[in-house]
């Protein structure tokens, strides 16, 4: 279990981390979301043990990261922003490296090598230097490192930046596989990942925490939640259709793209408006290209809740 | 430490480092030493220049220890590992000076053109190499403290040669003179005390003193407290 209580770090001029409290569970994947700045880093470099709270404690699997940060440190498994390693050493050497500074020796050493190795195939990179590898190489070179010893609390900060869509997906899928029996904490400024990995985001902005809830949960805070959009056939209808919805009771407000020929309609708190425009597009007889319900959209949560 | 032994191996900076150590010791030893023409069977003429060879050649090994990991940001990688602060130190210094013991070592023709030469009392010149080596562990101590304190491997190679210099010149009037204006005689004396010559000049004549061993490993002892905390510090900032 992961375990914050009044965590805050605060710098001369900024407090880049205000009284954050959270507890992860195993089996738990957290999203940490929130603008460039707002504290994601510095909150799990203190979780990481690499810099000191200002107030409050954190814990890794009961071991309080300042009081006992040998016991924290080899529960975890962490991936510090932008991967950093050491360039001049090459894939092997620097696994090897990682594997004697998490202590593995004998038959488990070799085995761990060899699981991370292909895991995130590197078997064709191991005698190149790591400063002459590829950006998607050396993140999976960091993962690599983080996963050695086979923690119960990961924490990876960005760990698809920089990745193109085939290693992200890579990268996602093994953060699936291994969400079962784990504790995992990533952050992320990229929406869709919350939605394709974890199981509950925390939004912090500022240094603080403005939403902690299951992407779902938080999607379900957009004004979209629940909007009805149509795609029609032809744009000729555009005008007429707009007032049509327009005058349905249980319709809020609507929005219409001209370039799309799309109208987006917004539902009163609370009500369900998808049958009703079915049947007033069969009435008023518009021909559709599509019709769908969305379930609300994320990045618009995430504008108004952070600004 | 054996990561950091193996980084010096892996980049041509000690075949280079070690290169230059062996030639410009060499021709010290024969030019500026004068060592046919004393035509005395000891390695004086090469060890007396040691400590000047160290002052430039050692704060080149020492810069990278911390102000690259920080330049980098491998530290963060290497503080978030199992391993406690002063383990982290004393391994980066033991490599450091386990790589100036080799370079140190790979002098031995000298030794042996001296014994074919001569009969030199070779106890002393094994006492002058321990008190080489002490005097490179007092250097790369100073250097590791002072790239502890930046991220620029410049200012850190400065820092350490200035602050070398004036540990090495601790007893002589430069030094004293800004000191014997304002401060107590006691003061002074203290200051002479730890002058990296005179402690150096006994043991490389052949005389292995306690007091002089002591001197090296606190000055060691001090400089690497004061890089762990230095990296302490930034740690809460």
């Amino acid at each position: 279990m992961i375990k914050t209580e009044h965590l805050s770090k605060r710098y001369e001029a900024l407090t880049a981390v205000d009284d954050v409290s959270f507890e992860v569970r195993p089996g738990e994947v957290l999203g940490f979301l929130g603008p460039n700045g707002a504290g994601k880093t510095t909150t799990m470099r203190m979780l990481a043990g690499f810099i000191t709270p200002s107030s409050g404690k954190a814990s890794i699997c009961g071991h309080d990261v300042e009081a006992d940060p040998l016991a924290a440190k080899a529960s975890l498994g962490y991936l510090p922003e932008g991967a950093p390693s050491y360039g001049e050493m090459t894939v092997y050497r620097f696994l090897e490296f990682i594997a004697d500074l998490r202590r593995l020796t004998g038959e488990q050493r070799t085995r761990r090598l060899a699981y991370v190795i292909g895991r995130l195939q590197l078997e064709r990179v191991l005698a190149q230097t790591i400063e002459t590898l590829s950006k998607g190489f050396r993140r999976r070179v960091g993962l690599a490192q983080a996963l050695m010893h086979d923690p119960p609390v990961l924490i990876l900060d960005e760990p698809t930046d920089g990745l193109d869509p085939n290693q992200k997906h890579e990268v996602r899928t093994l953060i699936n596989e291994m969400a079962r029996d784990k504790i995992i904490v990533i952050s992320t400024h990229i929406l869709e990942e919350v939605d394709a990995v974890c199981t509950r985001a925390i939004v912090i902005a500022r240094g603080k925490v403005v939403a902690d809830d299951t992407p779902q949960g938080l999607a379900s805070r957009s004004r979209y939640h629940n909007a009805v959009s149509l795609k029609l056939e032809n744009a000729e209808q555009l005008a007429a259709a707009r007032s049509a919805v327009a005058a349905l009771p249980s319709v809020a407000e609507v929005e219409v793209s001209e370039r799309e020929a799309r109208i987006t309609a917004l539902p009163r708190a609370g009500a369900s408006i998808l049958a009703s425009l079915g049947e007033l597009a069969s009435s008023q007889g518009l021909k559709l290209k599509e019709l769908h319900l969305e379930s609300g959209r994320l990045d618009e949560v995430f504008r108004t809740i952070t600004a | 430490m054996r990561r950091e032994l193996g980084s010096y191996f892996a980049t041509p900076l000690a075949y280079v480092f070690i290169l230059i150590f062996i030639v410009l010791a060499s021709l010290f030893t024969f030019y500026l030493g004068g060592f046919y023409e004393r035509g005395q069977a000891d390695l004086a003429p090469f060890f007396n220049f040691h400590p000047w060879l160290y002052l430039f050649l050692i704060p080149a090994i020492s810069m990278r220890l911390w102000a690259e990991e920080r330049k980098s940001g491998s530290i963060e990688l290497l503080m978030t590992q199992p391993i406690t602060l002063w383990q982290a130190v004393l391994g980066k210094f033991f490599a450091a000076w386990i790589f100036t013991a080799i370079a140190l070592a790979l002098t031995f023709p000298i030794w042996i053109t001296v014994n074919f030469l001569g009969d030199p009392d070779n106890g002393a010149i094994l006492s002058a190499y321990i008190g080489s080596l002490l005097l490179a562990g007092g250097f790369l101590a100073i250097g590791s403290c002072m790239s502890a304190l930046t991220r620029n491997q410049v200012v850190a190679f400065i820092l350490s040669v200035v602050v070398s210099f004036v540990f090495l010149l601790a007893g002589y009037p430069l030094v004293l003179d800004v000191f014997r204006s304002w401060a107590p005689q006691a003061l002074v004396d203290a200051i002479a005390s730890l002058s990296f010559l005179t402690h150096y000049e006994s043991i490389s004549k052949g005389v292995i003193d306690i007091r002089d061993l002591l001197y090296y490993a606190m000055l060691m002892g001090f400089f690497l407290l004061a890089t762990s905390i230095a990296l302490d510090v930034r740690k809460a900032q």
